[in-house]
């Protein structure tokens, strides 16, 4: 590194050659679990701030009820509904509405329009009023049959576990990528030290301090760590504008948009420099305890 | 001259490789500081065995070894490079570095110890015209002869101005007037101040040369044949 010139040949060992390109794959393995995780983070962000504060009344229709008389029903719930204290709005559906939702799945046909869809009241509550949805549900039940009030919160708490279970896993990933890579170069560097044995304890022997033999070392692999921290950087760059350009080219509606922000490309550019670190504080620990069993 | 005063003390060394046989058995003896020492004996004697224990290669098996007043069994791990820079060592198989050339290879002690960019320039080519080696500063050693190479690794040695010189077989590989020059070079050092050790086989260097001289058998100081005078045993 710095104020000292290379006295080993370390660019010329094998390890030399291959060990930026597995640390590139390790990068590139780490950085799409780490983007993974991140997008995860955007979605679920974005889910929460999209229902929170927002609750769905279902009004099923009963058999053989008249639309008159499930018109009249909707209209008592949205009036109960609007009555309430904390309710800032509340708003029916058009019939219309849910038969858009079923239209993926079922097709646009004269059929939908005969099923009994269960008719949605879309209610926003006031920003931050306490609501007990479940006893207002239950208060609204009894006075209007076949109606069910839904909290998002639920569903939602469960996608958010989902979401956070995914993510720890891809946090695994990435941990047990960096094992690897220590691994690694703990072994490029153990090879290193093999290769150059003799010249290692020419140094030690006529006075080279641990640290100096070691900046050897930990200068060379922080370079080779680099190298390959960019190389897996451009990789997963290269990946998700694939995924990134894949992902628009899907309807609308079916996937939560899907792209990074700034401070996201900048955690996987920091992925690229970490390795980089990594691999230099490896090789020095490694290079320490090596010396250390020297007389 | 008072204990204090001496570089080398061995008292009772006994050392073994690994777990194999003891190839040095009680050795006991002191280096006085600017003595000048031959260390003689037939091959397999245990000559470059001794060397090594003192420029710590090596750890006795047993017994004390004493460098410059430092018990170097206990000595802090730390203050081990700085006994080492104190002691130039001329390497039986020279141990140049291939990859760097003459100038390079002799400046290694002083830019391991600090030095200047200064420094090196004008003291590495001036050693190595010294040995005669003026138009060998840029060739590396797989392109020297051996004697050109032995004369780079003396070169290497001694270019830090050591306070111990461990040379292992010197002249070996040169002529009869190269030997000469490189041994009046020792002595040169050895005149202001440095303490030496020159193992040999030579009869004729050690015969041309009076000095002192400890005398190895089977790992073991003993008296010279023929029952000569032995110096520095303790
Ligand atoms: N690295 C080693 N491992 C194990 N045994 C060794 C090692 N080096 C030397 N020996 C053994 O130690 C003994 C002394 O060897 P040493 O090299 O010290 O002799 P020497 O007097 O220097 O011989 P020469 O004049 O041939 O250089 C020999 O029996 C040798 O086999
Ligand atoms: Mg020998």
């Amino acid at each position: 590194m710095i104020g000292h010139r290379a006295i080993l040949p370390l660019s010329r060992d094998p390890a030399s050659r291959f060990l930026p390109w597995l640390i590139a794959f390790m990068v590139w393995l780490a950085g799409l679990a780490l983007a993974g995780a991140m997008q995860i983070q955007t979605t679920s962000d974005a889910w929460v701030k999209g229902v929170a504060g927002r609750l769905t009344m279902q009004v099923v229709p009963a058999a053989d009820e008249s639309a008159e008389a499930l018109e009249a029903r909707i209209g008592r719930a949205l009036a109960l509904l609007r009555e309430t204290p904390g309710v800032a709005r509340a708003e029916a559906m058009p019939k219309e509405a849910a038969a858009a939702l079923l239209e993926p799945w079922l097709g646009k046909s004269a059929l939908v329009e005969e099923l009994p869809v269960p008719r949605m009241i879309d209610v926003v509550l006031e920003d931050g009023a306490p609501m007990d949805t479940r006893a207002l549900g239950a208060r609204i039940a009894a006075q209007v049959p076949g109606t069910s009030l839904e909290d998002h919160g639920l569903w939602l708490a469960n996608l958010v576990t989902l979401a956070g279970a995914i993510q720890a896993i891809a946090f695994a990933i990435v941990g047990l990528i960096a094992l690897a890579a220590v691994a690694t170069v703990v072994f490029a560097t153990k090879t290193g030290l093999a290769i150059h044995h003799e010249v290692v304890e020419l140094l030690h022997l006529i006075g080279a301090r641990d640290g100096f033999v070691a900046r050897e070392f930990q200068g060379h692999a922080f370079r080779l760590g680099l190298k390959g921290g960019v190389g897996g950087f451009v990789l997963v760059a290269a990946t998700v504008a694939v995924v990134v350009y894949l992902a628009g080219r899907v309807e609308a509606g079916l996937l939560p948009p899907i792209a990074l922000g700034l401070a996201q490309w900048a955690a996987l550019a920091g992925l690229a420099i970490a390795v980089a670190l990594i691999a230099m504080i490896t090789a020095r620990l490694t290079v320490m305890r090596a010396l250390a069993r020297m007389p | 001259m008072a204990e204090d005063q001496d570089v080398v003390r061995f008292q009772n060394v006994g050392m073994r490789y690994g777990l194999g046989p003891e190839v040095l058995h009680d050795i006991s003896f002191r280096l006085p500081k600017g003595s000048f020492h031959f260390l003689t004996g037939p091959s397999g004697a245990g000559k470059s065995s001794l060397l090594r224990l003192m420029y710590l290669a090596q750890r006795p098996s047993r017994g004390l070894v004493t460098l410059f007043g430092n018990d170097i069994a206990t000595a802090r791990r730390g203050a081990l490079p700085d006994i080492r820079r104190r002691i130039g060592v001329v390497f039986q198989d020279f141990r140049l570095i291939d990859t760097m050339t003459a100038m390079e290879n002799v400046a290694m002690p002083l830019r391991i110890a600090g030095a200047s960019e200064a420094q090196v320039k004008e003291h590495v080519p001036e050693l190595l015209r010294w040995v005669g080696l003026e138009d060998q500063i840029d060739a590396r050693p797989p392109t020297l002869s051996g004697g050109q190479k032995q004369r780079v690794a003396i070169a290497r040695a001694v270019i830090a101005r050591p306070a111990l010189l461990l040379a292992d077989e010197p002249t070996g590989n040169v002529d009869a007037e190269i030997a000469l020059r490189l041994m009046r070079l020792l002595e040169e050092l050895n005149k202001i101040g440095t303490t030496v050790v020159v193992a040999t086989h030579s009869e004729p260097l050690v015969a041309r040369f009076k000095h002192r001289r400890l005398h190895l058998d089977a790992g073991e100081l003993t008296a010279l044949p023929g029952g000569g005078a032995q110096a520095g045993m303790a």
